[in-house]
Protein backbone atom coordinates (compact mmCIF):
# COMPACT_ATOMS: atom_id res chain seq x y z
CA UNK A 1 0.00 0.00 0.00
CA UNK A 2 2.50 2.29 0.64
CA UNK A 3 3.55 2.10 -2.37
CA UNK A 4 0.58 3.48 -3.83
CA UNK A 5 0.51 6.19 -1.28
CA UNK A 6 4.03 7.45 -2.60
CA UNK A 7 2.92 7.03 -6.29
CA UNK A 8 0.03 10.12 -4.95
CA UNK A 9 2.52 11.96 -3.55
CA UNK A 10 4.74 12.27 -6.70
CA UNK A 11 1.57 13.01 -8.60
CA UNK A 12 1.53 16.03 -6.45
CA UNK A 13 4.73 16.97 -7.09
CA UNK A 14 4.75 16.52 -10.72
CA UNK A 15 1.09 17.55 -12.10
CA UNK A 16 -0.01 19.14 -8.98
CA UNK A 17 -3.16 17.04 -8.32
CA UNK A 18 -2.95 17.16 -5.03
CA UNK A 19 -5.05 14.11 -3.52
CA UNK A 20 -4.10 14.22 0.56
CA UNK A 21 -6.54 11.78 1.83
CA UNK A 22 -4.37 8.72 -0.21
CA UNK A 23 -1.03 10.20 0.86
CA UNK A 24 -1.25 11.79 4.36
CA UNK A 25 -1.78 9.51 6.94
CA UNK A 26 -3.88 12.21 9.36
CA UNK A 27 -5.98 13.23 6.26
CA UNK A 28 -6.49 9.28 5.47
CA UNK A 29 -7.49 8.57 8.78
CA UNK A 30 -10.46 11.83 8.51
CA UNK A 31 -11.38 10.62 5.44
CA UNK A 32 -11.85 7.06 6.26
CA UNK A 33 -13.70 7.92 9.55
CA UNK A 34 -15.62 10.18 7.86
CA UNK A 35 -16.65 7.29 5.28
CA UNK A 36 -17.82 5.13 8.10
CA UNK A 37 -19.63 7.41 9.70
CA UNK A 38 -21.42 8.24 6.81
CA UNK A 39 -22.27 4.55 6.71
CA UNK A 40 -23.25 3.63 10.39
CA UNK A 41 -25.34 7.41 10.57
CA UNK A 42 -27.59 5.54 7.22
CA UNK A 43 -27.47 2.42 9.32
CA UNK A 44 -28.70 3.79 12.60
CA UNK A 45 -31.43 6.08 10.62
CA UNK A 46 -32.30 3.19 8.46
CA UNK A 47 -32.82 0.36 11.49
CA UNK A 48 -35.22 3.32 13.42
CA UNK A 49 -36.92 4.35 10.16
CA UNK A 50 -38.34 1.31 9.41
CA UNK A 51 -39.30 0.52 12.77
CA UNK A 52 -41.31 4.08 12.71
CA UNK A 53 -42.78 2.62 9.62
CA UNK A 54 -44.13 -0.13 11.04
CA UNK A 55 -45.37 1.24 14.20
CA UNK A 56 -46.86 4.13 12.19
CA UNK A 57 -49.00 1.74 9.77
CA UNK A 58 -49.69 -0.28 12.34
CA UNK A 59 -51.30 2.66 14.16
CA UNK A 60 -53.29 3.90 10.89
CA UNK A 61 -54.81 0.89 11.18
CA UNK A 62 -56.30 1.79 14.21
CA UNK A 63 -59.78 2.00 15.14
CA UNK A 64 -59.59 5.07 17.20
CA UNK A 65 -60.09 8.33 14.94
CA UNK A 66 -57.33 10.40 16.76
CA UNK A 67 -54.27 7.85 16.62
CA UNK A 68 -55.29 7.79 12.84
CA UNK A 69 -55.15 11.94 12.63
CA UNK A 70 -52.03 12.02 14.82
CA UNK A 71 -50.23 9.62 12.84
CA UNK A 72 -51.41 11.34 9.62
CA UNK A 73 -50.71 14.85 10.85
CA UNK A 74 -46.97 13.51 11.56
CA UNK A 75 -46.22 11.98 7.89
CA UNK A 76 -47.86 15.23 6.55
CA UNK A 77 -45.23 17.54 8.46
CA UNK A 78 -42.93 15.57 8.12
CA UNK A 79 -43.20 15.01 4.39
CA UNK A 80 -43.85 18.59 3.20
CA UNK A 81 -40.92 20.67 5.35
CA UNK A 82 -37.61 20.64 4.45
CA UNK A 83 -35.22 17.86 6.05
CA UNK A 84 -32.50 20.66 6.80
CA UNK A 85 -34.98 22.79 8.72
CA UNK A 86 -36.29 20.04 10.48
CA UNK A 87 -32.86 18.98 11.28
CA UNK A 88 -32.04 22.63 12.74
CA UNK A 89 -35.56 22.74 14.36
CA UNK A 90 -34.52 19.68 16.37
CA UNK A 91 -30.36 20.26 17.24
CA UNK A 92 -31.03 24.05 17.69
CA UNK A 93 -34.62 24.40 19.01
CA UNK A 94 -34.98 21.31 21.14
CA UNK A 95 -31.47 20.55 21.67
CA UNK A 96 -31.37 23.76 23.73
CA UNK A 97 -34.67 23.20 25.62
CA UNK A 98 -32.96 19.51 26.80
CA UNK A 99 -30.70 19.70 30.08
CA UNK A 100 -26.78 19.94 29.82
CA UNK A 101 -24.75 17.19 31.53
CA UNK A 102 -21.38 17.75 32.68
CA UNK A 103 -18.73 16.30 30.15
CA UNK A 104 -15.35 14.49 31.29
CA UNK A 105 -13.39 17.41 31.06
CA UNK A 106 -15.45 19.46 33.45
CA UNK A 107 -17.41 21.70 31.27
CA UNK A 108 -21.08 21.84 30.10
CA UNK A 109 -22.35 19.60 26.86
CA UNK A 110 -26.04 18.97 25.92
CA UNK A 111 -27.21 15.47 26.94
CA UNK A 112 -27.54 14.73 22.65
CA UNK A 113 -24.45 15.33 20.18
CA UNK A 114 -24.94 16.46 16.79
CA UNK A 115 -24.73 12.75 15.90
CA UNK A 116 -27.88 11.34 17.62
CA UNK A 117 -29.95 14.55 16.75
CA UNK A 118 -28.77 14.14 12.82
CA UNK A 119 -29.69 10.35 13.64
CA UNK A 120 -33.17 10.93 15.41
CA UNK A 121 -34.01 13.69 13.21
CA UNK A 122 -33.24 11.84 9.91
CA UNK A 123 -35.34 8.95 10.99
CA UNK A 124 -38.02 10.60 11.44
CA UNK A 125 -38.06 12.19 8.24
CA UNK A 126 -37.44 9.04 6.45
CA UNK A 127 -40.10 7.47 8.79
CA UNK A 128 -42.88 9.53 7.33
CA UNK A 129 -42.15 8.04 3.84
CA UNK A 130 -42.04 4.38 5.27
CA UNK A 131 -44.92 4.96 7.04
CA UNK A 132 -47.45 5.62 3.41
CA UNK A 133 -45.34 2.76 1.80
CA UNK A 134 -45.71 0.12 4.78
CA UNK A 135 -49.58 1.25 4.76
CA UNK A 136 -49.63 0.33 0.84
CA UNK A 137 -48.08 -2.70 1.37
CA UNK A 138 -50.25 -3.80 4.38
CA UNK A 139 -53.89 -3.15 2.16
CA UNK A 140 -52.28 -5.16 -0.90
CA UNK A 141 -52.69 -8.47 1.93
CA UNK A 142 -56.39 -9.84 0.87
CA UNK A 143 -58.40 -10.20 3.83
CA UNK A 144 -59.42 -13.64 3.09
CA UNK A 145 -55.59 -14.18 4.10
CA UNK A 146 -56.02 -12.75 7.68
CA UNK A 147 -59.20 -14.45 7.54
CA UNK A 148 -57.59 -18.07 7.49
CA UNK A 149 -55.01 -16.56 9.82
CA UNK A 150 -57.57 -16.13 12.04
CA UNK A 151 -59.61 -19.26 11.54
CA UNK A 152 -56.25 -20.75 12.50
CA UNK A 153 -56.19 -19.49 15.94
CA UNK A 154 -53.50 -16.61 15.44
CA UNK A 155 -53.92 -13.76 17.58
CA UNK A 156 -53.89 -10.00 16.41
CA UNK A 157 -50.19 -9.42 16.72
CA UNK A 158 -49.00 -12.75 15.50
CA UNK A 159 -51.12 -12.32 12.31
CA UNK A 160 -49.53 -8.82 12.15
CA UNK A 161 -46.09 -10.29 12.51
CA UNK A 162 -45.92 -13.59 10.77
CA UNK A 163 -48.75 -13.02 8.11
CA UNK A 164 -49.28 -9.36 6.89
CA UNK A 165 -45.94 -8.06 7.76
CA UNK A 166 -43.87 -10.73 5.60
CA UNK A 167 -46.36 -10.68 2.86
CA UNK A 168 -46.71 -6.50 3.13
CA UNK A 169 -42.70 -6.36 2.88
CA UNK A 170 -41.91 -8.04 -0.24
CA UNK A 171 -44.86 -5.76 -2.18
CA UNK A 172 -43.12 -2.51 -0.62
CA UNK A 173 -39.31 -3.49 -0.97
CA UNK A 174 -39.19 -1.66 -4.32
CA UNK A 175 -40.60 1.71 -3.01
CA UNK A 176 -38.48 1.37 0.22
CA UNK A 177 -35.23 0.71 -1.46
CA UNK A 178 -36.08 3.80 -3.02
CA UNK A 179 -36.44 5.73 0.07
CA UNK A 180 -33.48 4.15 1.58
CA UNK A 181 -31.32 5.26 -1.10
CA UNK A 182 -32.57 9.07 -1.01
CA UNK A 183 -32.21 8.32 2.98
CA UNK A 184 -28.51 7.80 2.38
CA UNK A 185 -28.41 10.51 0.13
CA UNK A 186 -30.18 12.66 2.63
CA UNK A 187 -27.45 11.92 5.46
CA UNK A 188 -24.56 14.62 3.56
CA UNK A 189 -27.78 17.45 5.54
CA UNK A 190 -25.40 16.39 8.59
CA UNK A 191 -23.00 18.25 7.68
CA UNK A 192 -24.86 21.23 8.36
CA UNK A 193 -24.59 20.51 12.27
CA UNK A 194 -21.48 19.48 12.47
CA UNK A 195 -21.30 15.66 12.51
CA UNK A 196 -18.32 14.46 10.77
CA UNK A 197 -19.41 12.75 8.01
CA UNK A 198 -17.74 12.57 4.76
CA UNK A 199 -19.32 15.92 3.43
CA UNK A 200 -17.73 17.39 6.59
CA UNK A 201 -14.44 15.52 6.37
CA UNK A 202 -13.74 16.44 2.81
CA UNK A 203 -14.81 19.95 3.56
CA UNK A 204 -12.38 19.94 6.73
CA UNK A 205 -9.54 18.38 4.35
CA UNK A 206 -10.10 21.10 1.37
CA UNK A 207 -9.80 24.13 4.12
CA UNK A 208 -6.49 22.97 5.36
CA UNK A 209 -5.06 21.99 1.70
CA UNK A 210 -6.82 24.20 -1.12
CA UNK A 211 -7.42 21.52 -3.09
CA UNK A 212 -11.37 22.07 -3.47
CA UNK A 213 -11.45 20.95 -7.38
CA UNK A 214 -10.09 17.14 -6.45
CA UNK A 215 -12.10 16.64 -3.24
CA UNK A 216 -14.87 18.13 -5.08
CA UNK A 217 -14.43 15.53 -8.03
CA UNK A 218 -13.49 12.78 -5.44
CA UNK A 219 -16.80 13.34 -3.26
CA UNK A 220 -18.83 12.85 -6.30
CA UNK A 221 -17.58 9.54 -7.66
CA UNK A 222 -17.42 8.16 -3.89
CA UNK A 223 -20.96 8.64 -3.84
CA UNK A 224 -21.51 7.79 -7.16
CA UNK A 225 -19.77 4.71 -6.22
CA UNK A 226 -22.00 4.09 -2.68
CA UNK A 227 -25.34 4.63 -3.57
CA UNK A 228 -24.09 2.58 -6.92
CA UNK A 229 -23.44 -0.15 -4.96
CA UNK A 230 -26.73 0.41 -2.69
CA UNK A 231 -28.93 0.53 -5.75
CA UNK A 232 -27.41 -2.54 -7.28
CA UNK A 233 -27.35 -4.58 -4.08
CA UNK A 234 -30.92 -3.58 -3.50
CA UNK A 235 -32.01 -4.60 -7.10
CA UNK A 236 -30.63 -8.35 -6.29
CA UNK A 237 -32.99 -8.07 -3.29
CA UNK A 238 -35.64 -7.32 -4.72
CA UNK A 239 -35.45 -9.88 -7.24
CA UNK A 240 -34.40 -12.38 -4.47
CA UNK A 241 -37.49 -11.79 -2.25
CA UNK A 242 -39.75 -11.85 -5.95
CA UNK A 243 -43.26 -13.46 -5.09
CA UNK A 244 -44.11 -15.67 -8.07
CA UNK A 245 -47.46 -13.96 -10.36
CA UNK A 246 -47.15 -10.92 -8.47
CA UNK A 247 -45.60 -7.69 -10.26
CA UNK A 248 -44.25 -7.78 -13.34
CA UNK B 1 -43.08 -10.82 -18.48
CA UNK B 2 -45.91 -11.87 -16.01
CA UNK B 3 -46.91 -15.21 -15.94
CA UNK B 4 -50.48 -16.22 -14.98
CA UNK B 5 -51.22 -18.62 -11.72
CA UNK B 6 -54.18 -19.93 -10.12
CA UNK B 7 -53.35 -19.49 -6.76
CA UNK B 8 -53.08 -15.52 -6.56
CA UNK B 9 -51.45 -14.85 -3.25
CA UNK B 10 -51.79 -11.22 -3.24
CA UNK B 11 -54.28 -8.47 -4.59
CA UNK B 12 -52.76 -5.82 -7.18
CA UNK B 13 -52.04 -2.89 -4.93
CA UNK B 14 -54.55 -0.57 -4.49
CA UNK B 15 -54.53 3.46 -4.97
CA UNK B 16 -55.68 5.67 -2.60
CA UNK B 17 -59.57 6.69 -2.97
CA UNK B 18 -59.50 9.81 -4.98
CA UNK B 19 -60.13 13.37 -2.34
CA UNK B 20 -60.46 16.66 -3.69
CA UNK B 21 -57.75 18.74 -3.23
CA UNK B 22 -56.57 21.74 -1.17
CA UNK B 23 -58.79 20.14 1.38
CA UNK B 24 -56.51 21.44 3.93
CA UNK B 25 -57.93 20.73 7.55
CA UNK B 26 -57.64 23.01 9.72
CA UNK B 27 -56.29 20.48 12.08
CA UNK B 28 -53.50 20.00 9.88
CA UNK B 29 -51.86 23.25 10.78
CA UNK B 30 -53.03 22.98 14.80
CA UNK B 31 -49.76 21.26 15.51
CA UNK B 32 -47.22 23.61 13.93
CA UNK B 33 -49.34 26.85 14.94
CA UNK B 34 -49.00 25.17 18.48
CA UNK B 35 -45.86 24.79 18.23
CA UNK B 36 -45.00 28.13 16.89
CA UNK B 37 -47.17 29.61 19.02
CA UNK B 38 -47.78 28.04 22.49
CA UNK B 39 -44.75 26.67 22.49
CA UNK B 40 -42.23 30.30 22.70
CA UNK B 41 -44.96 31.75 25.91
CA UNK B 42 -44.20 28.88 27.82
CA UNK B 43 -40.60 29.69 27.96
CA UNK B 44 -41.55 33.77 27.58
CA UNK B 45 -41.43 33.42 31.90
CA UNK B 46 -38.04 32.70 31.79
CA UNK B 47 -36.76 35.73 30.20
CA UNK B 48 -36.09 38.76 31.27
CA UNK B 49 -38.90 41.44 31.89
CA UNK B 50 -37.65 44.26 29.32
CA UNK B 51 -37.19 41.75 26.60
CA UNK B 52 -39.87 41.67 23.90
CA UNK B 53 -41.64 38.22 23.80
CA UNK B 54 -40.90 36.06 20.83
CA UNK B 55 -43.99 36.56 19.02
CA UNK B 56 -43.58 40.31 19.16
CA UNK B 57 -40.05 39.72 17.90
CA UNK B 58 -41.00 37.18 15.12
CA UNK B 59 -43.68 39.42 14.53
CA UNK B 60 -40.68 42.15 13.24
CA UNK B 61 -38.79 39.83 11.29
CA UNK B 62 -41.70 38.50 9.14
CA UNK B 63 -41.41 40.35 6.44
CA UNK B 64 -38.06 40.00 6.26
CA UNK B 65 -38.45 36.44 6.24
CA UNK B 66 -40.88 36.46 3.84
CA UNK B 67 -38.63 38.13 1.39
CA UNK B 68 -36.22 35.33 1.93
CA UNK B 69 -38.94 32.82 1.35
CA UNK B 70 -40.09 34.35 -1.86
CA UNK B 71 -36.51 34.44 -3.04
CA UNK B 72 -36.33 30.51 -1.89
CA UNK B 73 -39.43 30.04 -4.46
CA UNK B 74 -37.42 32.11 -7.06
CA UNK B 75 -34.42 30.22 -7.00
CA UNK B 76 -36.59 27.21 -7.29
CA UNK B 77 -38.70 27.68 -10.18
CA UNK B 78 -35.58 29.27 -12.13
CA UNK B 79 -33.90 25.62 -11.05
CA UNK B 80 -36.85 23.92 -12.57
CA UNK B 81 -37.49 25.11 -15.32
CA UNK B 82 -33.76 25.14 -16.07
CA UNK B 83 -33.82 21.39 -14.96
CA UNK B 84 -36.52 20.51 -16.68
CA UNK B 85 -35.57 22.31 -20.39
CA UNK B 86 -32.33 20.01 -20.49
CA UNK B 87 -33.71 17.36 -18.52
CA UNK B 88 -36.32 16.38 -21.06
CA UNK B 89 -33.65 16.32 -23.78
CA UNK B 90 -31.57 14.16 -21.72
CA UNK B 91 -34.55 12.30 -21.73
CA UNK B 92 -34.84 12.12 -25.30
CA UNK B 93 -31.18 11.00 -25.34
CA UNK B 94 -31.75 8.12 -23.40
CA UNK B 95 -34.21 6.73 -25.76
CA UNK B 96 -32.43 7.73 -29.05
CA UNK B 97 -31.91 4.65 -31.34
CA UNK B 98 -27.95 5.89 -31.48
CA UNK B 99 -26.58 3.87 -29.22
CA UNK B 100 -23.77 6.19 -27.77
CA UNK B 101 -26.42 8.71 -27.28
CA UNK B 102 -28.33 6.57 -25.20
CA UNK B 103 -25.74 5.25 -23.30
CA UNK B 104 -23.93 8.52 -22.26
CA UNK B 105 -27.59 10.05 -21.88
CA UNK B 106 -28.02 6.93 -19.00
CA UNK B 107 -24.76 7.12 -17.56
CA UNK B 108 -25.10 11.67 -16.97
CA UNK B 109 -28.50 10.55 -15.55
CA UNK B 110 -27.56 8.41 -13.07
CA UNK B 111 -24.55 10.00 -12.03
CA UNK B 112 -26.38 13.06 -11.32
CA UNK B 113 -29.22 11.01 -9.38
CA UNK B 114 -26.92 9.20 -7.54
CA UNK B 115 -25.20 12.09 -6.25
CA UNK B 116 -26.60 13.97 -3.10
CA UNK B 117 -28.16 17.14 -3.99
CA UNK B 118 -25.75 18.88 -1.20
CA UNK B 119 -22.28 17.77 -2.77
CA UNK B 120 -23.74 18.95 -6.23
CA UNK B 121 -24.76 22.00 -4.62
CA UNK B 122 -21.33 22.49 -3.63
CA UNK B 123 -19.60 21.57 -6.98
CA UNK B 124 -21.88 24.05 -8.16
CA UNK B 125 -20.78 26.73 -5.81
CA UNK B 126 -17.06 25.80 -5.42
CA UNK B 127 -15.96 24.68 -9.25
CA UNK B 128 -17.90 27.80 -10.84
CA UNK B 129 -16.03 31.42 -11.51
CA UNK B 130 -17.14 34.16 -9.61
CA UNK B 131 -17.37 35.88 -13.47
CA UNK B 132 -16.31 35.44 -16.91
CA UNK B 133 -14.63 37.27 -19.39
CA UNK B 134 -16.49 37.23 -22.64
CA UNK B 135 -15.12 39.51 -25.45
CA UNK B 136 -14.08 41.81 -22.77
CA UNK B 137 -17.19 41.31 -20.83
CA UNK B 138 -17.09 40.76 -17.60
CA UNK B 139 -20.55 38.61 -16.51
CA UNK B 140 -20.82 38.42 -13.17
CA UNK B 141 -22.04 34.87 -11.75
CA UNK B 142 -23.70 35.94 -8.28
CA UNK B 143 -23.98 33.35 -5.26
CA UNK B 144 -27.74 32.61 -6.02
CA UNK B 145 -27.35 31.55 -10.13
CA UNK B 146 -24.81 29.11 -9.18
CA UNK B 147 -27.34 27.56 -6.72
CA UNK B 148 -29.60 27.78 -9.79
CA UNK B 149 -27.37 25.95 -11.68
CA UNK B 150 -26.10 23.71 -8.85
CA UNK B 151 -29.61 22.91 -7.94
CA UNK B 152 -30.48 22.04 -11.84
CA UNK B 153 -28.54 19.32 -11.68
CA UNK B 154 -30.21 17.01 -9.79
CA UNK B 155 -33.37 18.07 -11.36
CA UNK B 156 -32.21 17.46 -14.98
CA UNK B 157 -31.29 14.21 -14.02
CA UNK B 158 -34.80 13.27 -12.12
CA UNK B 159 -36.80 14.78 -14.92
CA UNK B 160 -34.85 12.84 -17.58
CA UNK B 161 -35.45 9.31 -15.94
CA UNK B 162 -39.30 10.55 -15.52
CA UNK B 163 -39.08 11.30 -19.31
CA UNK B 164 -37.78 7.93 -20.18
CA UNK B 165 -40.13 6.27 -17.28
CA UNK B 166 -42.98 8.04 -19.16
CA UNK B 167 -42.40 6.96 -22.87
CA UNK B 168 -41.55 3.49 -21.71
CA UNK B 169 -44.82 3.00 -20.26
CA UNK B 170 -46.42 3.66 -23.07
CA UNK B 171 -47.96 0.17 -24.86
CA UNK B 172 -45.90 -0.53 -27.72
CA UNK B 173 -48.93 -1.08 -29.48
CA UNK B 174 -48.62 2.80 -30.23
CA UNK B 175 -45.50 3.00 -31.95
CA UNK B 176 -46.53 -0.15 -33.90
CA UNK B 177 -49.58 1.94 -35.23
CA UNK B 178 -48.15 4.88 -35.65
CA UNK B 179 -45.48 2.81 -37.64
CA UNK B 180 -48.39 1.48 -39.48
CA UNK B 181 -49.19 4.96 -40.71
CA UNK B 182 -45.95 5.69 -41.52
CA UNK B 183 -45.20 8.43 -39.38
CA UNK B 184 -41.12 9.09 -38.80
CA UNK B 185 -39.60 8.47 -35.72
CA UNK B 186 -39.78 11.86 -35.13
CA UNK B 187 -43.62 12.68 -35.80
CA UNK B 188 -44.30 9.68 -33.97
CA UNK B 189 -42.50 10.91 -30.88
CA UNK B 190 -43.79 14.11 -31.34
CA UNK B 191 -47.76 13.85 -32.16
CA UNK B 192 -48.67 10.13 -30.79
CA UNK B 193 -45.62 9.57 -27.91
CA UNK B 194 -45.20 12.77 -26.06
CA UNK B 195 -48.41 13.99 -26.17
CA UNK B 196 -49.63 10.94 -23.92
CA UNK B 197 -46.85 11.14 -21.58
CA UNK B 198 -47.48 14.78 -20.40
CA UNK B 199 -50.14 13.63 -18.59
CA UNK B 200 -48.01 10.41 -16.91
CA UNK B 201 -45.28 12.86 -16.08
CA UNK B 202 -47.39 15.42 -14.52
CA UNK B 203 -47.83 14.17 -10.90
CA UNK B 204 -43.78 13.08 -10.53
CA UNK B 205 -42.70 16.27 -12.26
CA UNK B 206 -44.84 18.07 -9.44
CA UNK B 207 -43.44 15.67 -6.73
CA UNK B 208 -40.17 16.64 -8.14
CA UNK B 209 -40.72 20.07 -8.08
CA UNK B 210 -42.01 19.64 -4.33
CA UNK B 211 -38.69 18.67 -3.50
CA UNK B 212 -36.55 20.80 -4.89
CA UNK B 213 -38.53 23.43 -2.94
CA UNK B 214 -37.53 22.28 0.07
CA UNK B 215 -33.91 22.15 -1.18
CA UNK B 216 -33.64 25.33 -1.92
CA UNK B 217 -32.76 25.80 1.96
CA UNK B 218 -29.51 23.63 1.15
CA UNK B 219 -28.44 27.09 -0.30
CA UNK B 220 -28.09 28.77 2.88
CA UNK B 221 -25.23 26.08 3.46
CA UNK B 222 -23.38 27.88 1.15
CA UNK B 223 -24.10 31.48 1.50
CA UNK B 224 -27.26 32.03 -0.27
CA UNK B 225 -29.22 34.75 1.31
CA UNK B 226 -32.80 33.05 1.40
CA UNK B 227 -34.73 32.76 4.48
CA UNK B 228 -32.77 30.28 6.03
CA UNK B 229 -29.66 32.43 5.76
CA UNK B 230 -32.05 35.42 6.98
CA UNK B 231 -33.38 33.67 9.92
CA UNK B 232 -29.69 32.80 11.49
CA UNK B 233 -29.09 36.59 11.02
CA UNK B 234 -32.15 37.53 12.84
CA UNK B 235 -31.62 35.35 15.31
CA UNK B 236 -27.83 36.40 15.83
CA UNK B 237 -29.17 39.93 15.84
CA UNK B 238 -31.43 39.19 18.28
CA UNK B 239 -28.47 38.43 20.73
CA UNK B 240 -29.27 34.33 20.46
CA UNK B 241 -31.94 34.14 22.63
CA UNK B 242 -32.76 30.47 22.86
CA UNK B 243 -36.27 31.48 23.33
CA UNK B 244 -36.44 32.62 19.85
CA UNK B 245 -35.00 29.17 18.27
CA UNK B 246 -38.12 27.50 18.39
CA UNK B 247 -40.57 30.35 16.91
CA UNK B 248 -37.95 31.36 14.25
CA UNK B 249 -37.60 27.64 12.72
CA UNK B 250 -41.28 26.75 13.76
CA UNK B 251 -42.20 29.43 11.25
CA UNK B 252 -39.82 28.36 8.57
CA UNK B 253 -41.34 25.00 8.75
CA UNK B 254 -44.48 26.61 8.79
CA UNK B 255 -43.99 28.93 5.73
CA UNK B 256 -43.09 25.69 3.51
CA UNK B 257 -45.90 23.10 4.68
CA UNK B 258 -48.49 25.86 3.85
CA UNK B 259 -46.48 26.36 0.07
CA UNK B 260 -45.62 22.38 -0.44
CA UNK B 261 -48.79 20.82 1.05
CA UNK B 262 -51.54 21.86 -1.45
CA UNK B 263 -48.86 20.96 -4.15
CA UNK B 264 -48.58 17.49 -2.72
CA UNK B 265 -52.55 17.11 -2.38
CA UNK B 266 -52.81 18.38 -6.25
CA UNK B 267 -50.18 15.73 -7.09
CA UNK B 268 -52.39 13.18 -5.15
CA UNK B 269 -55.25 14.61 -6.96
CA UNK B 270 -53.98 14.30 -10.53
CA UNK B 271 -52.19 10.88 -9.46
CA UNK B 272 -56.30 9.22 -8.82
CA UNK B 273 -57.81 10.83 -11.88
CA UNK B 274 -55.03 10.31 -14.76
CA UNK B 275 -54.59 6.84 -13.11
CA UNK B 276 -54.97 3.97 -15.29
CA UNK B 277 -58.19 1.47 -14.70
CA UNK B 278 -56.64 -1.91 -15.70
Amino acid sequence: MEFVFEWFRTLYQETGINLPFLYDEYDRNRMIDGFFTTIWLSLVCLFFSVIIGIIGAWLQGSAFKWTRRIVNGYIQLFRNTPPLVQLYFFYFAIGTLLPRVENDWGGQSPILGSFAWAAISLSFFAGAFNVEIFRSGIEAVPKSTVEAAEALGFSKLQIYRDITLPLAFRVVLPALNNNLVNLVKTTTLAYAIAVPEMLYEANQIWSDNVNVTEMMFFLLLAYFVLVGVLVGGMNRWERAMKIPGYGG
Amino acid sequence: MTYKTDLPVMLPMKRREAEPFLSLKMWYILPIALLAILGPNLVVAQSTPESQSPIAVLLNWAPLLLKGFIFNLVISVSAMALGTFVGAILGLGQISLFAPTRHSSWFVTQFFRNAPWLVLLFFAMFLLPFEINLFGFKIPFPDWFKAILGLSLPVMANVSEIVRGAVRSLPSGQWEAAESLAYTRLQTLWLIILPQCVKRMLPPWMNLYSILTMATVLASIVGVNEVMTLTGQALASEGGRPDLLAPFYGFVLLLFFIYCYPIAKFTVWLETKYAVIS
